[in-house]
């Protein structure tokens, strides 16, 4: 694709049909039309709005706990060399990931519309959990569509959305991980349209849900640009995040974008690696396709049917990616590469034992290639790392792979 | 004049219904497909409706989202769809096929190659169920140089506005959606259906059909009384997966009987509808 890359472009998507480039867009069935016009309505009156504007702050202030820090790994990047290596700290918020800044945002907007139950679709049960949270807070009824893979691997999540109230419906459909969640949640929400808000946990899904999600997100991008202006003196080098659907990426990434200077990075999940066909790395190894509601990079198979993935990380174990990465890959303002299972192993173990931090594995991916980069980089350098969220809910699965019965 | 257009201006005539059945290609088996299409035919079917099986066929409820994982097991592709069509075309050159399904699988073939492939096996029209208006500018194109309907849903969120805009666009017949939710749920609501219907009928001379939570000859016949045409689905699917089950060395013949069979109750229960 031959775009000029201006900081001006970033500004132009979405277009008006949702849009970014030939990727995004609205590909849902009719009945759900409506429903995403009343959504994109309101978003579009509420986005400027000041009171809608700080309600908003003040939750994220005083219920996630925003500001986060960023924190500079000195000891990592000691035992690294090259780049100093700072890492925002997303895995600090309420409910220990950065799913809650999204959620957040839309159970204001449910609030507004009045509708009285929620619905999410959940991969490592984060998003769940940040919805679970939002719903009991507004006394909302909330119900999490997860696939049965993926309950077992993140039983602890499962009972955590219980314990806030929450029915997590087992999802047994197709390869019944995250895409299959998504598709029964759609399911359901054709259905309870009139009553129901479903509350999408990246930027995915369609117009105007890619676009919202990366708002809500972007609070991430901003408070690191200040940070990392007032603690290293100058915009970082480089970011780096990993990329399931791609929320907290864009949501690190979006406020740097114009900043042309500063290179970014998303890493995919490389499974048990890329030639194996065992990953969830639709940027890296995929092909443009239809799913869920917007064009974007997919992994399927030459009759379009779209294909199982792998990756030790539930949260990244997804076959597509939001469709404004598909358009940043293509315009080439950001590199999207991958890191698989046993690098990220090793990135969670490393940090849990230099910082101690213990990262989600799903943020293991962005640690595992932040290393590699900044090795190759200089001292003078700094590289930002999203600490997309917290290792807890993987103590088990990480076990389990070492052969320790807990 | 397209088979379509032919079908639905000599019903009119003969003032009845359409019935048209919907299977999914290559479920139960792809060696069968062709034999059971003609035999809904046979049993009253008036239209074709023959489903692209999906891995991700999110609008479907449970009994045709596991017909389509049940084509894609044995194997079934867009490819072998279009195969299909053109073996039935050998010995049916009257009965119109619309083919339904979604984006990805066309995407993929490449639409312009798709619109002629579906045009040389026989293809009379395409329900894509995610390509709303919005985005099917470049397949309705595309199908339009071949003469192929591009079929436009219309649901009971869509507002009048929109209809309007749909059915200045629309060829065929227009599907009207009879409930909110997938396929194969719901309470029909025909008081509710007869409404849209009227409002439809007031924008577009084009047939309207119905589909969504018809399950049999009575709520056929409900929806023949307002509708020009009725579609079934999930309930034909729903009896050979109940034969199957009930006998497990039934032979693929008498698995497809209990469809027909089913069929057959619903065209007499079409047939009996007052209009
Ligand atoms: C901690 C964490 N990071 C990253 C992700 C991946 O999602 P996204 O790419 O939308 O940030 C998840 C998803 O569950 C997660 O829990």
């Amino acid at each position: 694709m031959t775009v000029e890359v201006t900081p001006e472009l970033f500004e132009s998507v979405p277009d008006a049909h949702g849009r970014f480039g030939q990727f995004g867009g609205k590909f849902v069935a009719e009945t759900l039309m409506s429903a995403l016009a009343d959504l994109e309505a309101l978003y579009g009156s509420l986005k400027s709005d000041p009171a809608f504007l700080s309600e908003f702050d003040r939750d994220l202030a005083y219920y996630v706990g925003r500001p986060s820090p960023l924190y500079e790994a000195a000891r990592l990047s000691d035992e690294i060399g090259g780049a100093r290596i700072f890492l925002k700290r997303e895995d600090l918020n309420h409910t220990g990931a950065h799913k809650v800044n999204n959620t957040i945002g839309q159970a204001l907007l449910a609030k507004y519309m009045g509708k009285q139950r929620v619905i999410a679709e959940t991969g490592a049960g984060q998003h769940g959990v940040a919805s679970a949270t939002v719903a009991a807070r507004l006394g909302l009824q909330c119900h999490v569509f997860m696939g049965e893979e993926d309950i077992r691997r993140q039983s602890l999540n499962v009972y955590r959305m219980k314990l806030l109230g929450a029915e997590v419906v087992p999802v047994t459909s197709g390869s019944r991980t995250l895409k299959d969640a998504m598709n029964e949640a759609m399911r359901d929400w054709v259905t309870n349209v009139d009553n129901t808000f479903y509350i999408i946990g990246t930027v995915a899904g369609p117009h105007p849900y890619p676009m919202l999600v990366r708002d809500f997100q972007s609070v991430i991008g901003r408070e690191a640009r200040a940070q990392s202006l007032s603690q290293a003196g100058k915009l970082p080098d480089a970011l780096v995040a990993c990329v399931g659907g791609g929320s907290n990426a864009i949501g690190l990434f979006h406020p740097f974008l114009q900043d042309l200077g500063v290179e970014m990075f998303g890493v995919e999940a490389g499974g048990k690696g890329l030639g194996t066909g065992q990953h969830a790395a639709p940027l890296s190894a995929g092909s443009p396709g239809v799913l869920h509601g917007n064009r974007t990079y997919l992994m399927q198979d030459d009759d379009g049917q779209i294909l199982e993935t792998h990756s030790v990380s539930a949260g990244l174990d997804y076959p597509g990616v939001g469709p404004e990465h598909a358009w940043l890959k293509d315009i080439g303002r950001v590199k999207y590469v991958s890191a698989d299972d046993e690098e990220a192993l090793a990135a969670f173990h490393r940090l849990t034992r230099i910082e101690g931090i213990m990262p989600a594995l799903e943020t293991a991916h962005a640690l595992a290639y932040a290393e590699k980069l900044a090795a190759e980089m200089s001292p003078e350098q700094h590289i930002i790392v999203n600490l997309s969220g917290r290792g807890d809910k993987d103590i088990l699965t990480v076990a389990a792979l070492e052969g320790i019965e807990v | 004049m397209s088979r379509l257009a032919g079908l639905f201006s000599k019903l009119k005539e003969q003032r009845r219904r359409a019935l048209i059945s919907y299977v999914v290609a290559g479920d139960p088996s792809p060696s069968g497909t062709v034999d059971l299409l003609h035999r809904l035919v046979a049993a009253g079917a008036d239209v074709l409706e023959v489903g692209v099986p999906f891995s991700d066929p999110m609008a479907e409820g449970l009994v045709i989202q596991l017909g389509h994982e049940r084509a894609l097991a044995n194997g079934m592709t867009l490819r072998g769809v279009l195969d299909i069509v053109t073996e039935f075309r050998r010995d049916d050159t009257e009965t119109p096929i619309v083919m339904m399904g979604y984006a990805n699988p066309i995407e993929r073939f490449g639409y312009e190659a798709f619109a002629e492939a579906g045009a040389l096996a026989g293809v009379d029209g395409l329900i894509t169920v995610d390509l709303p208006p919005e985005e099917v500018d470049r397949l309705d194109e595309a199908l339009l140089q071949v003469a192929i309907d591009n079929i436009f849903l219309i649901s009971p969120t869509t507002p009048e506005q929109r209809i309007k805009s749909i059915v200045s666009r629309a060829r065929g017949f227009i599907y009207c959606v009879a409930v909110k939710g997938v396929t194969g749920s719901g309470q029909l609501d025909v008081a509710e259906v007869a409404e849209r219907i009227g409002v439809i009928r007031s924008m577009t001379e084009l047939p309207i059909a119905v589909g969504f939570g018809i399950k049999d000859a009575e709520s056929a016949k409900r929806v023949a009384d307002v509708a020009d045409a009725v579609v079934v689905g999930s309930a034909l699917i729903d009896e050979m997966v109940r034969k199957s089950e009930a006998q497990v060395d039934a032979e693929e013949i008498q698995i497809h009987g209990a469809a027909v069979q089913l069929l057959e109750r619903i065209r007499a229960g079409v047939d009996s509808s007052h209009f």
